[in-house]
């Protein structure tokens, strides 16, 4: 297929029935709109259902029906409907149900505002309902990630049997970029032996999350953690652009991202030598990558569209070994390649402590 | 001699963990009674809730789902749209789906899901020991109307067949009782109906079962039929509250 | 001859009952043994009485009893 404009959140959408989608169970909320909007209008002609669910909540749970049925199934949301659908969110990864989400993220806490950030970081790639679970995060830089990476998460939420997320905000959501879709054929299939279709000849299938044998419960959450350090050594994504010689390595995703690699470009115009990390996967974190990265006279700065949250697992990763700091706006504003350059410079010389 | 009444196959061999005297026993096995008669037991696909019922993925022996509390009817929604050919169900109790359920019942109700819903009421929140439900009576004690409850507290009990019989979308509603041995075989032809009208795919249906719970209502089993009869009978009368068939004449 | 027969499935029972109080002819009442659940599991105490009308059963919230009938069935 040749290339075509597209927005992100109808490229992502596009992408998604390519994939096998077999149902989208929604709710309207700003700014993710679009996706709803074109899954109603294309989904029931290409053999999908789309169904407006009467709340983010009963959206999500639709979701876990339909997964725990075998087929490919997402919903998508924006920051206040996201934090509505956490508790389906950790029924759906105690369950291992395969489903994506997708998170169009805004301005907040509380109702906020509709404006593109980040601040949803933490939740996305910490659980974000309550106990102990990992979602597998994928962060989208343009509109042909957004295609792209929504490809791929149906694969890795059938591959791990867990849910996976595309954080994306209001920007990557609402611009227009050439995007092309692979002409590779039929989605990748996987056997779902464990789902509810119906036990023909065969016994009784459960979807459950109900673990109340504290000695049983102990051992199922080994194996789920167990399943989450092998995602850790397989599925690592990331983008780096002139990190080896550089005294300064950016680290943004998304949107930040955007904004840091433009940031770069220009500082490498003036001879300063700055670098580019781009986390794609957010959960697993390129922790390895940044480690190795890491040496004492070389700094980070954490671009983010959030109040510090990223710049956490950054600190993490790079262990001590280098510095870490800060460029970033927050309430919808979106930081400036000036804004970050000109932190870049003050680190440089030595300005900031 | 025949064998004239034995456990239905769609019932696994898991002992209940349920109290003595504890009605849902029966609505199960009424539940299997009607999935067996009706030949349906590999199409189906069960939705169990949160509460007492918690355990009936491990009790009826057809695939089944476990739900998060309430969401039962967003689950079977999720799960009969995309697979229209399997027979899905969900069985909830009066917490479950009269108070943080009941968004969801009414929205899946209106939307007429073709799907059927075995509702068991007996008024109380029994798994977590004995707090007041939506449904539990103007007067009645519980670990949290402790002098009674009373309408200035905490106003009136809900009845769900009447509300949701206020919608367009509901094809079949019906409230039953298994205070007697009568009323449990009428249960019974209830419960088929109910699969029957999602087989016919006329729509949403939902048979409301009264049910005891001896244990938090402090009285021996036998005694629970009879307060059963004597106080939620009136309260909640029993009936057909919907029946597209009945219009249609079959 | 009764023209019924009871078979309880004693380790099943927890004693409620229901099965009891249903049947219309006096047929079943609490025995004396335990079950391992520490139950008095229901017994036949009259089975020459059982007309195999399955009432009681029908009140059984655990599936103790299994109802055989000689008469032809009514189900």
């Amino acid at each position: 297929m040749a290339r075509t404009l597209m927005k992100g959140n109808e490229a992502l959408s596009e992408a998604a029935i390519r994939a096998g989608l077999k149902a989208f169970y929604g709710y309207p909320i700003t700014p993710q709109n679009e996706i709803p909007a074109y899954m109603a209008e294309h989904l029931p002609l290409r053999g999908g259902v789309y169904l407006q669910a009467e709340s983010e909540v009963a959206a999500i749970n639709m979701v876990y029906g339909a997964a725990g049925a075998g087929v490919r199934v997402m919903t998508s949301s924006s920051s206040p409907g996201i934090s509505l659908k956490q508790e389906g969110i950790s029924y759906i990864a105690a369950g291992q149900l395969p489903c994506v989400i997708v998170n169009v993220v805004r301005n907040g806490p509380g109702l906020g505002g509709i404006q593109p950030a980040q601040g949803d970081y933490f939740q996305a790639v910490k659980g974000g309902g309550h106990g102990d679970y990992r979602l597998i995060v994928l962060a989208p830089g343009n509109v042909q990630e957004m295609a792209d990476l929504t490809t791929l998460a149906f694969d890795l939420a059938d591959k791990w049997r867990n849910p996976v997320m595309v954080l994306s905000d209001g920007i990557l959501g609402q611009m227009m970029e050439p995007v092309e879709f692979a002409e590779n054929g039929e989605p990748k299939q996987f056997d779902k032996p464990w789902a509810t279709t119906g036990a023909v000849n065969r016994k009784p299938n459960v979807v459950n999350t109900l673990d109340i044998i504290a000695d049983k419960a102990e051992k199922n959450m080994q194996a789920l953690l167990a399943k989450y350090e092998k995602i850790k050594e397989e599925e690592v994504r990331w983008q780096e652009v002139g990190t080896e010689d550089a005294d300064v390595i950016l680290v943004g995703y998304g949107t930040s991202g955007r904004v840091a690699r433009s940031a770069m470009e220009m500082a490498r115009k003036e001879g300063l030598k700055v670098g580019l990390f781009r986390p794609i996967t957010l959960w697993p974190f390129p922790e390895e990558r940044l480690c190795e990265l890491a040496k004492p006279e070389r700094q980070f700065i954490a671009v983010e569209m959030s109040a510090g949250q990223m710049i956490e697992d950054v600190r993490l990763a790079v262990n001590g070994i280098s510095p870490v700091y800060l460029s970033n706006r927050l309430g919808g504003m979106v930081p400036t390649p000036e804004d970050v350059l000109a932190k870049t410079r003050e680190i440089l010389e030595g300005r900031v402590n | 001699m025949q064998t004239v009444f034995q456990k239905p196959e769609a019932l696994t061999d898991v002992a209940m963990h349920y109290c003595p005297g504890c009605t849902h026993g029966i609505i199960h096995r009424l539940v299997a009674e009607a999935i067996d008669s009706l030949g349906i037991r590999e199409q189906a696909i069960g939705i169990a809730s949160v509460g007492c019922s918690v355990f009936a993925y491990d009790y009826f022996n057809c695939d089944m789902q476990q739900a998060a509390h309430g969401r039962a009817p967003a689950v079977a929604t999720g799960v009969k749209r995309v697979r229209p050919e399997n027979i899905v169900f969900t069985y909830q109790g009066d917490g479950d789906l009269a108070s943080i359920g009941m968004a969801e019942i009414v929205h899946a109700a209106a939307r007429s899901e073709n799907i059927t819903v075995i509702f068991v009421n007996n008024a109380i929140y029994g798994m977590t020991s004995g707090q007041m439900a939506p449904t539990t009576l103007l007067g009645q004690k519980t670990a949290t109307s402790p002098r009674g409850r009373t309408v200035e507290e905490m106003g009136y009990p809900i009845k769900m067949c009447e509300l949701l019989a206020t919608l367009e979308g509901p094809a079949y509603l019906s409230r039953v009782s298994t205070h007697d041995s009568r009323h449990v075989l009428q249960a019974g032809r209830a419960i088929k109906k109910a699969f029957e009208v999602q087989q016919q795919k006329k729509g949403f249906a939902m048979v409301e079962v009264l049910s005891t719970c001896s244990v938090n209502w402090g009285m021996t089993p036998v005694n629970a039929l009879q307060w059963m009869e004597e106080n939620m009978v009136p309260y909640y009368p029993l009936g057909v509250y919907r029946d597209v068939t009945a219009k249609e004449g079959n | 001859m009764p023209r019924g027969e009871v078979i309880v499935n004693s380790e099943l029972c927890k004693e409620c009952s229901l099965c009891v109080a249903a049947c219309p002819h006096g047929v079943l009442g609490i025995g004396k043994a335990i079950n391992s659940k520490g139950y008095h599991s229901v017994e036949a105490v009259a089975p020459e009485k059982c007309t195999g009308c399955t009432l009681c059963a029908v009140m059984c919230p655990d599936v103790v009893l299994t109802i055989k009938r000689r008469s032809p069935e009514r189900k």
